[in-house]
């Protein structure tokens, strides 16, 4: 005998004249069992005492883990109200009715206890009544749930939540098509029989069952029946957006950001821009990939702009220095340690290569790759994200031509550089030919640093690449 | 109303019976029996999650049969600072989930199996699945001291353990999972398994350790497969269905629609990390500054995987108390995470007076921080 969770509803004096002598006989045998019966008959408004449900395998008592509601907030039948564990498995609770918790029973981390109260529930009041009856058994038992409403005669087995939804559509629950146990009408069931009636496509149903891949021949014979449903007009219903706005505070990474930009915001920036014809530089590069790639490194532009940077650093100095907070000294940074901006998963962050004055662009191109794998790992430490003087973004890797950096206190100037576009271009002799062209953004401090420096930092530095072979001149 | 078979019967219910006319039917009844080609722990766990949201197992009970690549999976309550090493995690490169069943931690490697027992929630019964292994197993090695514990683990030569189990229950569906030592590195299990963290106090449920052993160390014959088809074969007589096994590929958008959603949430760090329960760390740093040690207390309280409260106790003045509210008030929300940590603390340090003892002090204390996490 499968024993399941008793139900009494209003309409059981219907069934009770067909039925009423297999009734009780199962009562009968059902009497020498330990068991609780309850009824209740629930009307709008009222609170319930929703119970904590049999767990299986004989279990009495659980644990509270986590609530997914609070008081005051509203449920829908069949929603998670929290997630308790016992032994290893964890359970979650879903609501048996619609309405409002009023009442959480219990704490994180309590013990709940099968058959008390879990929640207060106030029913809602647009239900009607419905009436329902627990059983609470202590040898395991199955757990199995519906709710009979009588609808023209029919035994039409649906929840109150698919009810309502019918009745939102004005459908009749007689004609639709009950897929779930006892052939109760499931929520699927009405959003097929709609979506059969507007010959709109809905995402596949929740309850679908995967096909195993040999009987796809199954799906064909299907198909030319919904092509004749498609014909019917379709009914138009509104377009509802019910997308909400979602705050969340700003917190740790971002909240620093917030501090350090706002702060970035006082100093007196001024753009300077240019074009860089990298045609040379690019096919230095292709040539010295594979000797990088054999000494396990990888070989990107950036190593050859890092140092060129530094050179043209040396030639001016105030590029690389910092203005105190009063502005009352300028300190000219010995060291060239430069910040490559890294996006990330979680945002902008700038580790620095430091002493490039003394590195040579292999050597550049090795810290490079390590500091990509860190950041890439969210493995920095404080050294690499620290002590930076001066900062070069690549934001062309992303994309963009000219751009408009904002300076990182305690540095005084950035650049910013964009993506290589192949472009025509005249040279030497009028003629066109094929040229890589990159564009460069730069910023500085106008407090202390002007135009002209600006101006003549960019050309020397626009030379050294247009020119590798000139690196090698002034290469320390 | 009472519901026997014989109601099932009666006139007024078959009134209203009538046949489903489109999509969802079972094409065939009996058990499923389906293998993950993914050794991806986030896309495993996706499917087992997939499975049980939207599969109807009323007459179809499911056995899913997953590997991993190296993994630490931790359940669904638990503490992953409490639980492992998750500095040597980040460097071996060796991934962190968090399953939504209960139970305790887990290595994972292309060592161990994984087997998923889906039925009804009805039909949930641990004992009789892991009793179904042992008897697999038993039928491929007679001579194998195996058997089922009362906790639910099965150990061999009443010793060492080679399975755990974990499950999940939902409202109609429930699973039962558990894991098969084939030929794991035990080596790196147990150095991953092991929590370096102090003064962690919390109500995430605790694991119990285990001495464990291969059932390759027993019998070096022995192979995952070999053990996998075992299973599966007592699994399909058990069931009285074909000894047939659907592959199954988890990223297939179009046969699991929202699986890749699914696989997607368990990464996210507010799941794996942020699913931990209300803890506090209380501990003492050992700072190492200029030829003397600083013992430095700190108290933290972290929730949803944020630090909501700190106190670092350090001595008078060797901060500007100015910067240490302003580190302690940034701190406050911020991600319990080493790289959320450090990019912070690095990133404040921009406004902070250019001072090389400051910088270095203000470096040494969130290198120490760094280290609690």
């Amino acid at each position: 005998v499968c024993i399941h969770r008793v139900r009494s509803c209003s309409s059981i004096r219907f069934i009770k004249s067909k039925y009423v002598c297999v009734f009780d006989k199962s009562a009968l045998k059902f009497s020498d069992q330990q068991r609780l019966f309850r009824t209740s008959a629930v009307s709008c408004g009222q609170i319930v005492q929703f119970k904590l449900s049999d767990i299986g395998e004989g279990i009495t008592e659980v644990t509270v883990k986590e609530w997914y509601i609070k008081e005051g907030d509203s449920v829908s039948q069949f929603d998670s109200i929290c997630e308790v564990q016992s032994d290893k498995a964890s359970v979650t609770i879903t609501s048996r009715y619609d309405g409002v918790i009023r009442k959480l029973h219990y704490s994180i981390d309590d013990i709940a206890f099968v058959g008390k109260p879990l929640v207060d529930i106030e029913i809602d009041a647009s239900k009607g009544v419905a009436a329902e009856e627990d059983v609470v058994e202590t040898p395991p038992m199955s757990h199995d749930e519906h709710t009979h409403q009588e609808i023209k005669g029919h035994k039409t087995l649906a929840t109150p939540a698919v009810r309502r939804l019918a009745m939102e559509n004005n459908i009749k629950l007689s004609e639709v098509v009950g897929t779930g146990k006892d052939n109760r009408i499931l929520k699927e069931d009405i959003l097929n029989y709609l979506a059969k009636q507007t010959g709109a496509i809905l995402p596949l149903s929740p309850k679908a069952e995967i096909i195993p891949p040999l009987p796809k021949s199954e799906t064909v014979p299907a198909a030319p029946k919904d092509k004749a449903r498609k014909i019917p007009t379709p009914i138009s219903r509104p377009i509802v957006f019910s997308g909400k706005d979602k705050t969340e505070p700003v917190t740790g990474f971002q909240k620093a950001m917030v501090k350090t930009m706002s702060a970035a915001l006082k100093i007196p920036h001024f753009g300077y821009c240019d074009e860089i014809d990298l045609t040379q530089l690019v096919q230095l590069r292709e040539e010295l990939k594979p000797l990088a790639e054999v000494r396990g490194v990888k070989l990107s532009f950036m190593p050859f702009f890092i140092k060129a940077a530094s050179l043209g650093l040396l030639q001016y100095p105030i590029l690389n220095a910092s203005l105190d907070e009063n502005c009352q000294n300028v300190t000219y940074k010995a060291a060239h340690n430069i910040g490559v901006a890294m996006d990330t998963e979680q945002g902008l962050i700038v580790p620095n290569v430091k002493n490039v004055q003394v590195c040579s662009v292999f050597d550049i191109a090795s810290e490079l790759n390590r500091l990509q794998s860190l950041g890439s790992a969210g493995q920095l430490g404080t050294s690499d994200l620290t002590g930076g003087t001066f900062t070069l973004s690549n934001i062309g890797t992303i994309g963009g031509t000219y751009a408009k950096p904002v300076i990182l206190p305690p540095e005084v100037a950035i650049g910013a550089l964009g993506k290589i576009q192949v472009l025509p271009r005249f040279n030497g002799k009028g003629e066109v030919f094929k040229a890589q062209i990159m564009n460069v953004s730069w910023s500085a401090d106008h407090r202390i640093i002007d135009g002209a420096t600006m101006a003549r930092f960019s050309n020397l530095w626009k030379s050294y690449l247009e020119n590798p072979a000139s690196m090698l001149l002034d290469l320390k | 109303m009472v519901l026997q078979p014989s109601l099932k019967n009666c006139l007024w219910l078959s009134c209203i019976l009538r046949t489903p006319k489109a999509g969802f039917r079972s094409t065939a009844s009996g058990a499923l029996i389906i293998q993950s080609v993914s050794n991806d722990v986030y896309q495993n766990l996706a499917v087992e999650d997939w499975i049980h949201d939207h599969m109807d197992l009323e007459k179809r009970p499911i056995l899913f049969l997953w590997r991993n690549s190296p993994a630490v999976v931790i359940g669904r309550h638990q503490n992953p600072w409490q639980e492992c090493n998750l500095r040597l995690l980040r460097q071996k490169n060796i991934k962190l989930a968090r399953r939504r069943s209960g139970g305790g931690t887990v290595y994972h490697d292309l060592g161990n199996i994984n087997l998923t027992f889906f039925t009804t929630r009805k039909k949930y019964e641990r004992m009789e699945n892991l009793k179904l292994v042992v008897k697999a197993l038993k039928a491929l090695r007679p001579q194998l001291n195996v058997h089922v514990s009362d906790r639910y683990d099965i150990l061999l030569d009443r010793q060492y353990k080679i399975s755990g189990t974990a499950a999940k229950l939902g409202r109609t569906s429930a699973y039962h999972h558990c894991t098969l030592l084939c030929n794991a590195d035990k080596f790196i299990l147990s150095s991953v398994l092991k929590s370096p963290y102090k003064g962690l106090k919390s109500n995430a449920t605790p694991s119990v350790s285990a001495s464990v052993k291969n059932l390759f160390e027993e019998d070096p014959s022995l192979t995952s497969e070999m053990l996998l088809d075992a299973i599966v074969k007592e699994y399909a007589t058990q069931h009285q269905t074909d000894h047939h096994i659907t592959l199954m590929n988890p990223a297939d958008e179009t046969l699991l629609p929202g699986i890749i959603n699914k696989t997607k949430e368990l990464q996210t760090w507010e799941w794996v990390y942020g699913k931990t329960p209300k803890f506090s760390v209380s501990t003492c740093l050992n700072m190492v500054y200029k030829d003397s040690v600083l013992d430095v207390k700190v108290n933290m309280d972290v929730k949803h995987g944020r630090i909501e409260g700190c106190n670092i106790d350090l001595p008078e003045q060797w901060l500007p108390p100015a910067l240490y509210s302003e580190l302690v008030k940034s701190l406050t929300g911020c991600k319990f995470c080493p790289n959320e940590t450090t990019t912070l603390a690095t990133t404040l340090l921009r406004v902070c007076p250019q001072d090389d003892e400051l910088h270095s002090r203000w470096n040494l204390l969130c290198e120490n921080m760094v280290m609690l996490m």
